[in-house]
């Protein structure tokens, strides 16, 4: 077990290195790595957000809500198919549970409506089985008459899915707008979607921004009757009312089907109103919007409408005069970053259903720094603690346990940055807690050797023979530790997965540092000295 | 002359130490058990729901104003504390009725009760009642998947008494773990369920040392009593299991004295299995042996003799 072959020291000594240099730039500030050689390691490592600070959001698609919108969608298109000439008299038309369903009164044309509402389950090319068309919704009729749509399992799978990749993209154009630098947003299951904004100091604004569904629609102003009126007594068919933002809120009746809606807007910038000089969100139309807009704008000059976004109204402005040249511009009582943001959603897009959070994880930068001062103080102090106690209690082969502890470390540290693995604050306990248990496949070795010492071998005898008895002992406690740590990693999120990359990097390192470099130490120490007395 | 903690060459009775040690591990177990369903957990938000809110205020905080303010919000069970200092202040809200948004207006009411004062929030952690209750379950599959992985590995490398003695004691670790957290209502979050898979990993990691000088031992000395056999084992690696128990601790401790509040229970939880899974790997571990009537021989039909030709067999 002492003798080394010059091409394995050679390796060694490689290894040792190279954790070293990969450590090395995380002492330096990136500035000073600019100036660096590009033949060196530049990269450092990645914090994890609760030492550099940010934000963690997991949002849910709201499956009810959507479900809704989509029945009461489908509602519309079973009136208007129904109505189509010849049209089939009905009843009870609405959404019922999670079903839309309908009621055909002329019990001998049920076999007419079901022929003539079957396109209505509308096939969905999946991709998941190879282009086999599913349908997104299931449509049932009973004896007496009743039509009912629900949706497919498969069906419901797959707008989900396409729903998570929409909002996904909506959101990192969003985020990006607001200039977070490298945000992480990605699917979790089916129906999830994460967000992380490292450094975000303002979590409360990126969460407005982000969650925001942002539905931007145009609507006529009912005039027939105030808001209170209409809310006291039933609004009249085909309008709904709704609140303004203002605070107190005051009720606007409204035309229930949109005029034009945020999908027709090209573009939004914030400019000043040149007479109030408050933020104004000035928007434009694409080609067909702008000529919905101007027909719209001409048939109702003197007339109020309504922008509404996410069933507030903003402004109900009266058309003074048709607006034909496709743009137009939205004027509340707008702070700079109110107008800013409402931009920003405009441009972005509406989301394509209602997100929640169900998960919020922000830590402010202080608590950050924090956490690394601390973590850095706890580690130094952990160190120097294990690096005395172990020269006070092997002397001579302590010091070498200590060279090898501190190989060790800095592997860890360079496995870290080659890999760049998040570095977490449990990660830095795992580190603490690896720094503890890593002289223990010295100290078995140690002991060990002991042992075969006090057992009558000579010296150089009872260390080959303290090595290679170790080994299996080290192997087998390692492996078990190895074992909760990977379990660790596939339960963990976040933080917790940073503790159990570290605590498994830790495990590696620790077994190659004591079974290669404190091995090549002592060996070194052997051949130079020959003892015949043990020092420990 | 060199630190020893442990002099050379004892023969302490430990198999004799059963008759104290299995009576008082059973007792502990039990009270643990007993505490943790009379009782139970003060699981934290990450089991729970609910939110935690950690601010910094402008000098020393005024706790009871904070009380009686957030009170006024109606959100249900509020604690306010310190943490770590007379400025850092911790406020956990209890998950409220009503789904995941009920939760989420809680961050919003609570920032606009300290949105004159000049109030650092530190740290906001909501988590909705659909997390938790994936999150208290992922946990409790990891730490049985953990236990079982583990049961196998030693399985396949030891004898199966081996392996049940080890999976026994560390499952009385992460019992009287679970109980310490019982005794002080410590948080239980996440974070402890990586303490308790650490002290899984801990325990098992000496108890596997003791066991595979048992083995060894197995080979080497074919006649020897068992309880001799198992005496000699623990006394031969008595040294190795509290050299490593002290330098872990001494890292741990540094850990909780300086580590920072974020991560003082969970380094607390780790001290304390560290101590526990040390007792138990000295003091448990082999006496669990003798109870499924492992035998001396029970090893030698086995070829795979990786002892074999090391010479000095049966010279004592």
């Amino acid at each position: 077990m002492l003798y080394f072959a010059r091409w394995k020291i050679a390796l060694i000594v490689l290894v040792v290195a190279a954790g070293i240099l990969t450590t090395l730039p995380n002492f330096f500030s990136a500035k000073q790595l600019e100036s660096w050689p590009d033949f060196l390691p530049k990269s450092q490592m990645v914090l994890g957000l609760d030492l550099q600070g940010g934000a963690y959001l997991l949002y849910e698609v709201d499956r009810e809500d959507y479900i809704q919108k989509r029945m009461k969608a489908l509602v519309s298109d079973i009136r208007a198919t129904l109505r189509e000439e010849p049209r089939i008299g009905y009843t009870g038309l609405g959404v019922q549970g999670d079903a839309a369903q309908v009621r055909i009164r002329d019990l001998t044309r049920l076999d007419e409506a079901e022929e003539r509402l079957q396109p209505l389950v509308n096939p969905l090319v999946s991709n998941l089985f190879g282009g086999q068309p599913v349908d997104e919704f299931e449509m049932s009729a009973t004896d007496d008459g009743l039509v009912r749509f629900s949706y497919t399992e498969q069906g419901l799978q797959d707008r989900m899915a396409a729903i998570v990749q929409q909002s996904i993209e909506v959101i990192r154009r969003r985020v990006d707008e607001i200039g977070t630098t490298e945000p992480n947003i990605q699917r979790q299951g089916t129906d999830r979607i994460l967000v992380e904004a490292p450094g975000e100091s303002d979590p409360e604004r990126l969460k407005d921004l982000v969650g925001q569904t942002a539905q931007l629609t145009f609507h006529m102003v009912d005039t027939s009757m105030s808001g209170e009126q209409a809310m006291q007594n039933r609004p009249p068919v085909g309008t709904v009312v709704m609140m303004s933002v203002d605070d107190p809120p005051f009720p606007y009746l409204l035309e229930e089907s949109p005029l034009l809606s945020g999908e027709d807007l090209v573009d939004a910038q914030v400019s000043f109103d040149q007479r109030s000089n408050e933020p104004v969100v000035n928007f434009r139309f694409n080609q067909s919007g702008a000529r919905k807009f101007a027909l719209v704008t001409q048939q109702n000059v003197n007339r109020p409408f309504a922008i509404v976004l996410d069933d507030e109204v903003i402004s109900a402005p009266v058309i003074r005069e048709p607006i034909t040249g496709g743009s137009g511009q939205i004027s509340g009582s707008f702070t700079v970053e109110g107008a800013n943001d409402l931009a920003v959603l405009l441009r972005a897009g509406a989301l394509p259903a209602k997100l929640t959070v169900i998960e919020e994880r922000s830590i402010g930068p202080g608590l950050g720094a924090d956490s690394i001062e601390a973590g850095k103080l706890a580690s130094i102090i952990g160190g120097v603690l294990v690096i005395v106690f172990m020269v006070l209690a092997y002397g001579r082969f302590g010091v070498i346990a200590d060279l090898a502890l501190m190989a060790n470390i800095f592997m860890i540290f360079g496995a870290l940055t080659f890999l760049q693995a998040t570095l977490t604050l449990p990660g830095i306990a795992g580190i603490v807690l690896t720094i503890g248990m890593a002289v223990d496949a010295n100290v078995l070795i140690f002991e060990r050797i002991r042992e075969e010492a006090r057992a009558g071998r000579s010296a150089v005898s009872a260390i080959d023979a303290g090595y290679s008895r170790a080994l299996g002992t080290i192997l087998d406690a390692n492996i078990t530790t190895l074992i909760a740590a990977v379990i660790l990693f596939q339960l963990g999120s976040g933080p917790v997965r940073g503790f159990a990359v570290t605590l498994a990097i830790g495990i590696f390192t620790t077994v190659f540092s004591a079974f290669t470099f404190s091995r090549l130490l002592v060996a070194l120490w052997v051949r130079r000295r020959r003892p015949s007395k043990l020092p420990i | 002359m060199l630190l020893r903690l442990v002099p050379d060459n004892t023969h302490i009775k430990f198999m004799w130490l059963r008759k104290v040690s299995f009576p008082l591990s059973i007792l502990l177990v039990i009270a643990s058990l007993a505490g943790f369903f009379l009782v139970g957990m003060n699981y934290g938000i990450d089991f729970k729901g609910g939110t935690i809110i950690e601010i910094k205020t402008d000098g020393p905080a005024d706790i009871g104003a904070i009380r009686s303010r957030l009170s006024a919000l109606d959100l249900g069970d509020v604690q306010v504390q310190e943490f770590g200092g007379s400025d850092d202040i911790l406020i956990r809200v209890e998950e409220q009725p009503g789904g995941e948004l009920a939760q989420q207006s809680v961050v919003s009411r609570i920032r606009t009760v300290f949105e004159d004062d000049n109030v650092d929030f530190r740290r906001v952690e909501v988590v909705g009642p659909r997390v938790s209750s994936e999150l208290a379950q992922a946990g409790a599959i990891a730490v049985a998947a953990s236990l079982l992985a583990i049961l196998f590995y030693i399985w396949f490398r030891f004898e199966w008494q081996f392996a049940v003695g080890a999976i026994l004691t560390t499952a009385n670790d992460v019992v009287i773990t679970v109980g310490l957290f019982v005794l002080l209502q410590l948080d239980f979050s996440l974070s402890s369920i990586a303490a308790i898979l650490t002290i899984i990993g801990y325990s098992l990691n000496d108890t596997v040392v003791v066991y595979d000088r048992i083995r060894e031992n197995l080979r080497k000395y074919k006649k020897r009593p068992l309880t001799e056999l198992l005496d000699m084992s623990i006394n031969e690696t008595l040294s190795r299991t509290t050299m490593t128990s002290v330098t872990t601790l001494l890292a741990l401790i540094a850990l909780y004295a300086f580590g920072g509040e974020v991560i003082r229970s969970f380094t607390l939880a780790m001290i304390f299995g560290i101590v526990i899974g040390t007792y138990s790997s000295i003091f448990l571990a082999a006496p669990f042996l003798i109870l499924f009537n492992l035998r001396p021989d029970a090893l030698t039909p086995k070829g795979d003799d990786a002892e074999k030709g090391s010479g000095e067999e049966a010279t004592v």
